[in-house]
């Protein structure tokens, strides 16, 4: 039985992205309450904490903790808060949902935790591909400016705050926290040595936090409805809230869905309410839990899978940006890995060297097995030069993220693979079919 | 593999920004505690004024902004939305990410190939089209995902490309 939607409640309905139809559903009721009500920051951040709301971008980290991690003192420093709106995770696409349809469902949360985190500027660092995404919230906010909801004084609360989006241009590694704020700054977006956290030393040399669309839509909801709603919602209390799963490949019916956190991966996939099965009624061969930095699954691994932080990480993939991708029985693994080299290749910021000349050399390499030109020692060398990059190396989580994909799928298909060099072709898919008449 | 661009080439004229858009420039400025941090929206607004950045438009960005042009140049050849070169009327924009490869985003990049006699990274000869691959761009579920200028098309197929082809100026 599906549950009443949350964040997606809105979605759909007539002109859900202006501001009178957001106010006649309650809209920016619970800031009024917050702002007006007595209510202190520190009792909104510890509000968070109680709903035990973890981070919608992909490390699931507890936002009321990040809070917290801003020093008491800031020693005469503003704090900034930076809306991570930089949706580049191959697979995902919830936030842009949220965004072109509820921008105020968000933005509400933005001035929330702005106020729990007594910051009187925000950002919103949107992809540069969002042109319609970055109108509709530039209206949403120019409405809310109209409104008393931003600007001097809100409400007469005394609590001033001030939102600009600003458009990147092209980089995925503009989602990483803090490549995000060296972007923002007008730089190169390379992520930066940690410690110092973005919390304590961020943009500007400021206290600085960085929380992902969804994230802040759900502390809109926290504070409406109370952290005890919130936190019996979902699988159990470390992994709480309504979630939004981005389903995509080989199913029938794409599409992001919301469920309590923790769905299992087969309803998501079977569901009447969700995927309705695969396509042309193919088998599931492999799926993509988190996007496309998780480790890969196997049809064996979905069952018994809830789609949570810790039930995927007991799988030994993450829940990252719950982004499932499904690959059919038709997919020749070697052929996605591929694909998804060319990607990290591609997006690889240039700064750690083993990055750098690792991404391209796994491009390179799955490359010549997937056009039939594998060596024999090619398989081995493929996990040689990921046990290379990985573990902790490089500043930033870019170089594990690329390869899970390559190392789960030697781990899970290692046949397939060996099948690839020896034969010189695919073992399945649709090039197998041409290439066994031309072989 | 789409081409990396590690130069901003000259347009051999200098350029500067009209009134109104100055105007604008000071706007974005005021909200920015540094004026660097105002340079991805500025080369933005460059680009809708001219169509592509021209090394001598990132060199009146960085007299506007108090930045050296190496690191304005350090920042264009960054990011792979701003064009350092003129493109086509309209920039063809095909994802070829995992969810649209799943989908046949290949045959349909191909189908255009053949259609307009072009690789990716070329302009046609009327200049009306540029075609260029792109990275996930949040268009999963809706596979194959591409982009027209600023607007999205999806799901995409050759025939509905063919029709977009033949409709535009």
């Amino acid at each position: 039985m599906k549950s009443e939607p949350v964040l997606l409640a809105r979605v759909g309905r007539e002109r859900s992205q202006a501001i009178d139809t957001y106010l006649a559903d309650g809209g920016y009721e619970t800031l009024r309450k917050v702002l007006t009500g007595g209510w202190t920051p520190e009792a909104v951040t510890e509000e968070v904490k109680k709903s035990g709301l973890r981070g919608r971008g992909g490390a699931g980290f507890p936002t009321g903790v990040k809070w917290g991690f801003v020093p008491k003192d800031t020693k005469g420093k503003p704090v900034y808060l930076l809306c991570n709106a930089d949706e580049s995770e191959p697979g995902t696409f919830k936030d842009r949902l949220l965004m072109e349809e509820d921008p105020h469902q968000m933005l509400e949360g933005q001035i929330l935790s702005a106020f729990a985190l007594r910051c009187h500027t925000s950002y919103v660092y949107i992809r540069g591909e969002f042109f319609h995404g970055a109108r509709v919230l530039q209206r949403a906010i120019d409405e809310a400016y109209e409104k008393g909801f931003l600007g001097e004084n809100i409400l007469g609360s005394g609590f001033s705050h001030d939102v600009t989006v600003h458009r990147g241009a092209g980089a995925y590694i503009c989602g990483e926290e803090t490549g995000l704020i060296e972007s923002l700054e007008g730089k190169r977006g390379q992520p930066r040595v940690k410690p110092p956290f973005p919390a304590v030393v961020g943009v500007f040399g400021a206290p600085t936090i960085v929380n992902n669309v969804e994230t802040l839509c759900c502390v809109t909801h926290v504070l409406k409805r109370g952290a005890d709603w919130f936190a019996k919602i979902g699988r159990n209390e470390k992994n709480s809230g309504p979630k939004l799963y981005c389903l995509s490949g080989h199913v029938n019916r794409p599409g992001v869905y919301e469920a309590p956190m923790g769905l299992q991966m087969k309803e998501l996939l079977f569901g009447d309410d969700y995927g309705r099965g695969m396509k042309d009624g193919r088998k599931v061969k492999a799926v993509i839990p988190g996007g496309a930095s998780a480790a890969m699954l196997t049809a064996g691994e979905i069952e018994d899978c809830p789609l949570d932080f810790d039930g995927l990480a007991a799988k030994k993939s993450m829940l990252g940006s719950a982004a499932i991708i499904v690959m059919n029985e038709d997919t020749c693994i070697v052929d996605a890995a591929t694909n998804l080299a060319k990607f990290f290749s591609h997006e690889s910021c240039g700064q750690c060297t083993p990055c750098r000349e690792g991404t391209p050399w796994l491009h390179r390499v799955l490359s010549r097995i997937e056009a039939g030109e594998g060596r024999a020692e090619d398989v081995e060398l493929l996990e040689k030069i990921s046990n290379q990059m990985g573990n902790g190396i490089t500043l930033c989580v870019f170089a594990d993220a690329a390869i899970a994909p390559v190392l789960s799928s030697i781990g899970k298909f290692r046949d397939e693979y060996r099948y690839h060099v020896e034969n010189k072709r695919c073992l399945v898919g649709p090039r197998a079919a041409v290439e066994a008449v031309t072989a | 593999m789409t081409s990396r661009r590690y130069a901003v080439l000259p347009a051999g004229r200098p350029a500067e920004f009209p009134p109104d858009v100055r105007a604008r420039i000071e706007r974005i400025l005021s909200r920015y505690p540094t004026k660097q941090a105002a340079l991805l929206p500025i080369l933005w607004v460059a680009q809708e004024t001219w169509g592509w950045i021209s090394r001598e438009a990132a060199e009146e960005v960085a007299r506007i902004l108090e930045l050296s042009p190496a690191h304005v140049s350090g920042v264009l050849t960054f990011y792979t939305m701003y064009n350092l070169e003129p493109v086509g009327r309209h920039l063809l924009q095909f994802c070829t990410s995992i969810s649209c490869h799943l989908a046949g985003a290949g045959g349909l990049l191909e189908h255009c190939r053949r259609r307009l006699g072009i690789d990716l990274g070329q302009t046609t000869a009327d200049g009306r089209f540029t075609m260029v691959e792109v990275e996930c761009i949040a268009g999963c579920d809706r596979a194959p995902s591409m982009m027209i200028d600023d607007t999205y098309h999806e799901p995409m197929d050759p025939s509905k490309l063919d029709a977009l082809l033949e409709s535009l100026p």
